[in-house]
């Protein structure tokens, strides 16, 4: 605080937050905390390691990009993040765990009150015992029943019935009826039913919301695709850094070599190629020069472009995608989760049988206190305790297991629908193959060459130069004197005296890259490059099928190049697709009865993925597609999409096991509750039993990605 | 059982405090970094 102070002066103080992947020790907290330390302008850096996320509190005039360069220095990649992905801790989730606490806190000091009364207080000691339950028992209903009430009003007021409906109805019936019994003296009073069935009720709600929480966060830590911001030069020749949001048309940015584009524009000088896979999934770069129109997202390949902001058209591609996304995202809200579903089953029969035991017990002459007593008693225990924690508590399980084998779930429903798939579609730039090219011909460089291209390939930040920095490494790189990068040529430069270059190749044909590294007079060698496939593409593929998941490709790239990379897949190929086309080919397999798993990266397949029945990503994708689809993996290898389905199948069978133990239950505690032979002390029994049950089957989900 | 007058009323105030301190963390951000609280232990912080 004395560095706030200190530094106060009246310049304004702002907050940066840089995902930091690399982050995950001790060492790591203090070398970028204590060495940021002493940076100008720097008031504060706090390194949350669960996240992955520094959140930086500096001046306004220390810029983003010096930021990101001092934690490099550091030796950790760093990207800005934009201030839309990162909203703070869930609201939602504290909420829950509020209520959560509130209820544990409750049901622990009735269930003490309680068990006195069972083991036999009597008279005055036991109404006393009665009234203090139910002074602790009434706020907490009040308070922490709150999710349920909401959900459950939700769902009548739109004519629907969901699991928070006979919950909210049980525990305000049974705490109503009880707060009467404990006024008047009677025998039985039910608070701690009550209570400890919105404590276990709430457990499963949190288990939810952290799931949903951690797998946001992950992919949180991963948008770093599309520019967060552009270097903006103003009329006065003043430049900022300005972040994404606040781009406005007609501003001019200036986008270096290697650097995304932030927004969409009309290029005013400078001559380039750009790369825009992520936009079409077409991997050959496109030239662009003055006048050209840019858009968002696209990489720039090899000089600076000064580019003039457009305004985000109505008919721009971009507004054209987001558009198709909002429709086709429409859809997957229809999807009724599996919990639900079974409710819609549940309540009614629940509320049938509390009445029918009320009536029945009327009939049979009991007073209508004893008969209102035992339709609690009936609701009560048919309350889904453990039906509300056998789908939460096996997703859980089971997505944590699947995030350790690298693939991020998103939500509980999306593990439902991915064992639910039956058909996969693949895109091809970027989710079959790498979507980077790879040098495919080394071998075609003599041993004495390779020093000299890998001192020329560093020098550069072109996909090609890094290709070859990759394939060459562990070598020692030559030293090279007067190193020249000239844009959209190649760098240059003079090695034991003789001029030496890698650049542009004249034959660049189909999906074939190329580049040609001269040395001196000799023979120029010509290495060429290939988007390769991702490792374990064909046993993925194999695995799908063996699972009855027939597999397909559907991508906006040309015939040729497709061929080219999918060769001997056995994979058929729709090519040239277009967004739209795309969900109209999965509309059309809906309406066959497929339920399509869609597998894609770039901005062009979002509406795709967003209209599947499940949707997957890897982690290098656009952050559009990583937002829309429903689970992302991490890492080169196309194995995750294969475990996972097999994982998501046999969650599902966990889910229907602990149906079958929760209803099981129901079967044998039902009659005793009709009888009027369930006292609180066997409805609290048969309660938290079933739900250990449940949680235990849940915990062999454990290895379910292994 | 007239201890219980004093009993019941310790036991309730015993797990108030403890609810209180519960939200007071929650509020105070301890639980958002859960696995590098664990870590910051072990940094040395004489050098800064």
């Amino acid at each position: 605080m004395t560095a706030h102070a200190a530094l106060a002066g009246g310049e304004p103080l702002l907050r940066t937050v840089l995902a930091v992947p690399g982050a995950h020790c001790a060492g790591c907290i203090a070398k970028i905390e204590n060495g940021l330390g002493g940076m100008p302008g720097l008031v504060a850096a706090r390194l949350n390691v669960t996240t992955r996320q520094l959140t930086l509190t500096h001046a306004a005039s220390l810029q983003v990009p010096a930021l990101v360069e001092a934690v490099g220095r550091l030796g950790f990649e760093a990207q800005a993040l934009s201030a839309a992905a990162t909203s703070g801790p869930n609201a939602e989730s504290r909420r829950l765990l509020r209520a959560t606490a509130v209820a544990g806190f409750a049901s622990m000091n009735v269930m003490l009150l309680s068990v006195s009364v069972w083991s036999g207080a009597e008279g005055a000691t036991r109404d006393l015992f009665h009234l203090l339950s139910g002074l602790i028992a009434v706020p907490t209903v009040a308070y922490s029943g709150q999710p349920f009430f909401r959900s459950a009003w939700g769902a009548l007021r739109h004519g629907r019935t969901n699991m928070d409906v006979p919950i909210s109805i049980g525990v305000l019936l049974v705490t109503a009826l009880s707060l009467f019994e404990a006024m008047t003296g009677g025998r039985h009073a039910y608070f701690d039913g009550a209570v400890m069935l919105l404590f276990f009720l709430l457990v499963g709600r949190v288990l939810d919301s952290i799931m949903r929480d951690r797998a946001r966060d992950g992919v949180t830590a991963l948008l770093k695709q599309s520019a967060p911001g552009a270097m903006v030069t103003h009329k006065d020749g003043r430049s900022d850094w300005l972040r994404a949001e606040a781009l406005q048309p007609g501003m001019r940015m200036l986008v270096a070599a290697g650097e995304r584009l932030a927004a969409d524009g009309i290029i005013e000088s400078g001559k380039t190629s750009l790369d825009l896979s992520l936009l079409t999934g077409e991997s050959l770069p496109q030239s662009a020069g003055v006048g050209d129109t840019v858009h968002a997202g696209t990489l720039n390949l090899d000089a600076p472009l000064t580019v003039r902001v457009t305004a985000a058209a109505e008919d721009s591609s971009l507004a054209e995608i987001a558009r198709l996304m909002g429709e086709a995202g429409q859809g997957r809200s229809r999807y009724v989760r599996i919990a639900d579903r079974a409710a819609r089953l549940y309540a009614p029969a629940v509320h049938t049988l509390a009445a029918a035991s009320f009536v029945t017990w009327l009939l049979l002459g009991a007073g209508w206190h004893q008969a209102l007593l035992i339709a609690a008693a009936v609701l009560i225990i048919t309350c889904p305790c453990a039906l509300g924690l056998a789908v939460p508590a096996a997703q859980i399980v089971a997505a944590g297991s699947l995030m350790r084998a690298g693939v991020l779930v998103k939500d509980g429903t999306a593990l439902e629908r991915l064992a639910e798939a039956d058909f996969a579609l693949f895109d091809k730039t970027g989710t079959l193959t790498l979507g980077r090219p790879e040098l495919v011909n080394a071998r075609a460089m003599p041993e004495a060459a390779k020093p000299v291209a890998l001192a020329l390939a560093m020098a550069s930040r072109h996909p090609l130069s890094t290709a070859i920095c990759r394939e060459l490494e562990g070598i020692v790189p030559a030293r090279v004197d007067s190193l020249v990068e000239t844009p959209g040529r190649g760098t240059s430069g003079l090695w034991q005296g003789q001029p030496v270059s890698l650049g542009r190749s004249g034959e660049a044909r189909d999906a074939m890259l190329a580049a040609s590294l001269v040395i001196g007079g000799a023979e120029p060698v010509t290495l060429r490059f290939r988007d390769a496939l991702r490792p374990d593409v064909p046993a993925t593929l194999e695995q799908l099928r063996e699972l009855g998941i027939p597999s397909m490709i559907a991508t906006g790239d040309r015939a040729a190049s497709v061929a080219a990379a999918t060769r001997g897949l056995g994979l058929t190929a729709q090519t040239g697709m277009r967004p739209q086309d795309k969900l109209d080919l999965i509309d059309r397999l809906q309406r066959q009865g497929r339920k399509v798993l869609m597998i894609g990266d770039g901005l062009n397949d979002g509406p795709a993925l967003a209209a599947g029945h499940v949707s997957m990503a890897p982690a290098s994708a656009s952050d559009v597609g990583q937002n829309a689809a429903d689970a992302v993996f991490l890492g080169d290898s196309l194995l995750p999409v294969a475990k996972a389905v097999v994982a998501a199948r046999r969650t599902m069978r966990v889910v229907r096991q602990n149906f079958v133990v929760a209803i099981g239950y129901n079967v044998v505690a039902v009659p005793l509750a009709f009888m009027g032979m369930v006292t609180p002390l066997i409805a609290a029994l048969a309660m938290s039993g079933s739900s250990i049950i449940v949680v235990a089957n849940a915990l062999r989900l454990r290895s379910a990605a292994q | 059982m007239s201890g219980l007058a004093i009993l019941i009323p310790i036991a309730l105030f015993l797990g108030l405090t403890g609810l209180a301190a519960f939200f007071w963390a929650m509020r105070d951000g301890q639980f958002d970094d859960m696995d590098g609280a664990g870590m910051r232990i072990l940094i040395e912080d004489e050098d800064q």
